[in-house]
C-alpha cells in the first residue's frame, strides 16, 4: 500500500465535521503546523481535539480555535492561549482537562486496546470526585460538570501499601495528525529531541493516523533500530512544505567572550 | 525581614542530594537548578520528555526541537536522554524521580496542595502538576508565605487549615519552604516548624499562618 500521498490536502480529504482528532506537540513543539494549516483551509467544524495544549493565540492549533472549527478540547494545559480561555469561560468551546500523564496514559491505554486503567493521580481532587466545568453558559455560569470516577484502593507494586487509585479511560480518535523528523515509505518513523512528546502513543490511538515529516527516505534507509514508531501505525505520509517550527520562549544566556 | 527569592532558592538547593533525579516546576523552582550545592550531582527531568536537561542554550544556539515543560528553549548535557510522554510519566508515576519542587497558591497543614486554578477567573490546566505530586517520593513546595496584593503588600495566608482553591493532590506535601521558614509535613501528624527565617520570630510566623503548626524542639534559624 503507497502510504506517501502527494499535499496535506489529499491527506485529509475525508476527515469530516465532527470528527475526533489526536494531534502531537507540546506548546509549539512538535506540531503538525502544515496538516493543521490544510484542516484550516479545509473549513472543517465542530472538531474534538485531544491535544496536550492548544497552542497560541495565532500558532498551532489555536489557528483552528480562532477559525470556530473546534468544538472541544481534551488537553492538559491551556495557559497559552488567551482567545482559549475566552471561548470557555462563554461557552463556547467544551474542554475536558486531564493530568497530564493520564492523558499520555489514556492515550497509549486507547491504542493498545486497554478500556481503563487505576492511577493514583487527581485522587481526591476534582479530577476524582468530579465536578470540574465541561462547559460553561454565555452568562459565565458552568453549565456541565464532570462525573465523579470510580475508586478503588489497591496495593501500589512499588512499595506493597495500600493506596486509593481512580479510574481513567483510554482514548482512541478518527484521526490522529502529528510531525515526525524523518520517515521511511513504510512510515517507519524518528523523531527529533522533545518534539516527540505525545506522537508516538498518538499514532496508536486513532483509525487513520496521518504523518507529515520533515524528511522522507527510502525503505530501508533507517536502521531499525532507531526506530520510534513502527510503520504499521501509519496510514498516511507527507512531506512539509513549510518547516515552520516555533519557539515559544526564547531563553538564552550570554556567550562567553574569548579572553582577550 | 522575610527571605529574599534568591534566599528561598539557596535553601531549596540544600535539600538535593547527589544522584538525585528531580523535576523543577515553573518560577522559583526552576531557579534551583542555578544553586545546586557543590560535590552534589544531580539529573533534572522535564515532563515532556527529557532526562539532563541543561543551561539555557547560547544566544542563536536555541533549537525550537528542545524545550523544557515551561516551553524555554534549553541544552542537553553529555548522557541526556529523550522520551515520549507515556515514558515520562510512566519514570514520574512509577516513582522513579526522587523529588518534585514546585510552586503553589495553597498549602494546608495537612500537606494539600492547591496550584492550578481559581475557578471562573484563572482557567490553565493542571499540566504535570497533578501527576507529579501523586507519583514522587518526595514533593518540596517553594513560595511565598503570603499572598500579595496589586501593590505589593502582604495579604492573605497561603498556608491554610483547609485549601479553599481546587486541589492538585491530597496529603502529598513533605517539605515547605517560604520566605518565612522550613516546614515538615507528616501524614497524620500535620505540620512542624523546623526553621525560621532569621528576623522573624515563632509569633511572627504564626500570625501570617492561617494553619497550626508545632514548632520542632531543635528550631533553628535559616542559614543564609
Amino acid at each position: 500500500m503507497k502510504k506517501l500521498l502527494g499535499s496535506a490536502k489529499d491527506a485529509l480529504a475525508d476527515v469530516d465535521d465532527g470528527a475526533v482528532l489526536m494531534v502531537g506537540g507540546f506548546g509549539l513543539c512538535g506540531n503538525p503546523e502544515n496538516l493543521i494549516a490544510a484542516l484550516h483551509q479545509r473549513g472543517t467544524r465542530g472538531l474534538t481535539l485531544i491535544s496536550n495544549n492548544c497552542g497560541t493565540t495565532d500558532k498551532g492549533l489555536g489557528v483552528l480555535l480562532a477559525a470556530g472549527q473546534v468544538k472541544k478540547m481534551v488537553s492538559s494545559y491551556v495557559g497559552e492561549n488567551k482567545e482559549f480561555e475566552r471561548r470557555y469561560l462563554t461557552g463556547e468551546l467544551d474542554v475536558e482537562l486531564n493530568p497530564q500523564g493520564t492523558l499520555a496514559e489514556r492515550i497509549r491505554a486507547g491504542g493498545a486496546g486497554i478500556p481503563a486503567f487505576f492511577t493514583a493521580t487527581g485522587v481526591g481532587t476534582a479530577v476524582s470526585e468530579g465536578g470540574l466545568p465541561l462547559r460553561y453558559k454565555k452568562d459565565g455560569s458552568v453549565d456541565v460538570v464532570s462525573a465523579k470516577k470510580e475508586t478503588r484502593v489497591l496495593v501500589d507494586p512499588r512499595s506493597g501499601r495500600e493506596r486509593t487509585y481512580v479510574q481513567e479511560t483510554g482514548l482512541f480518535a478518527d484521526f490522529c495528525l502529528v510531525r515526525a523528523h524523518t520517515a521511511d515509505e513504510s512510515g517507519n518513523l524518528i523523531f527529533r529531541k522533545t518534539a516527540r512528546n505525545f506522537s508516538p502513543m498518538m499514532c496508536t490511538a486513532a483509525r487513520v493516523t496521518v504523518v507529515e515529516a520533515e524528511n522522507i527516505v527510502p525503505v530501508g534507509a533507517l536502521d531499525p533500530d532507531q526506530i520510534h514508531v513502527p510503520g504499521i501505525y501509519v496510514g498516511r505520509l507527507v512531506l512539509v512544505t513549510s518547516r515552520a517550527n516555533w519557539i515559544e520562549q526564547k531563553t538564552t544566556r550570554p556567550r562567553p567572550t574569548p579572553a582577550a | 525581614m522575610p527571605l529574599t527569592r534568591d534566599q528561598i532558592v539557596a535553601r531549596a538547593a540544600r535539600e538535593l542530594r547527589d544522584g538525585y533525579t528531580v523535576n523543577l516546576g515553573i518560577g522559583i523552582p526552576t531557579l534551583v537548578a542555578n544553586a545546586v550545592p557543590a560535590g552534589v550531582d544531580i539529573v533534572l527531568q522535564s515532563e515532556n520528555g527529557m532526562l539532563g536537561v541543561g543551561p539555557f542554550p547560547y544566544e542563536g544556539d536555541e533549537d525550537p526541537d528542545l524545550i523544557n515543560a515551561g516551553k524555554q528553549t534549553i541544552t542537553a548535557l553529555p548522557g541526556a536522554s529523550f522520551f515520549s510522554s507515556a515514558d515520562s510519566f510512566g519514570m514520574i508515576r512509577g516513582g522513579h524521580v526522587d523529588l518534585t519542587i514546585l510552586g503553589a497558591m495553597q498549602v494546608s497543614g495537612r500537606g494539600d496542595i492547591a496550584n492550578w486554578m481559581i475557578p471562573g477567573k484563572m482557567v490553565k490546566g493542571m499540566g504535570g502538576a497533578m501527576d507529579l505530586v501523586a507519583g514522587s517520593p518526595r514533593v518540596i513546595v517553594t513560595m511565598e508565605h503570603c499572598a500579595r496584593s496589586a501593590e505589593g503588600a502582604k495579604g492573605e495566608p497561603k498556608v491554610v487549615a483547609e485549601c479553599t482553591l481546587p486541589l492538585t493532590g491530597k496529603a502529598c506535601v513533605d517539605l515547605l519552604i517560604t520566605d518565612y521558614g522550613v516546614f515538615s509535613i507528616e501524614r497524620g501528624v500535620g505540620m512542624t516548624l523546623l526553621e525560621h527565617a532569621p528576623d522573624l520570630s515563632v509569633d511572627d510566623i504564626r500570625k501570617g499562618t492561617g494553619a497550626a503548626f508545632a514548632v520542632s524542639p531543635s528550631l533553628k534559624p535559616i542559614a543564609i
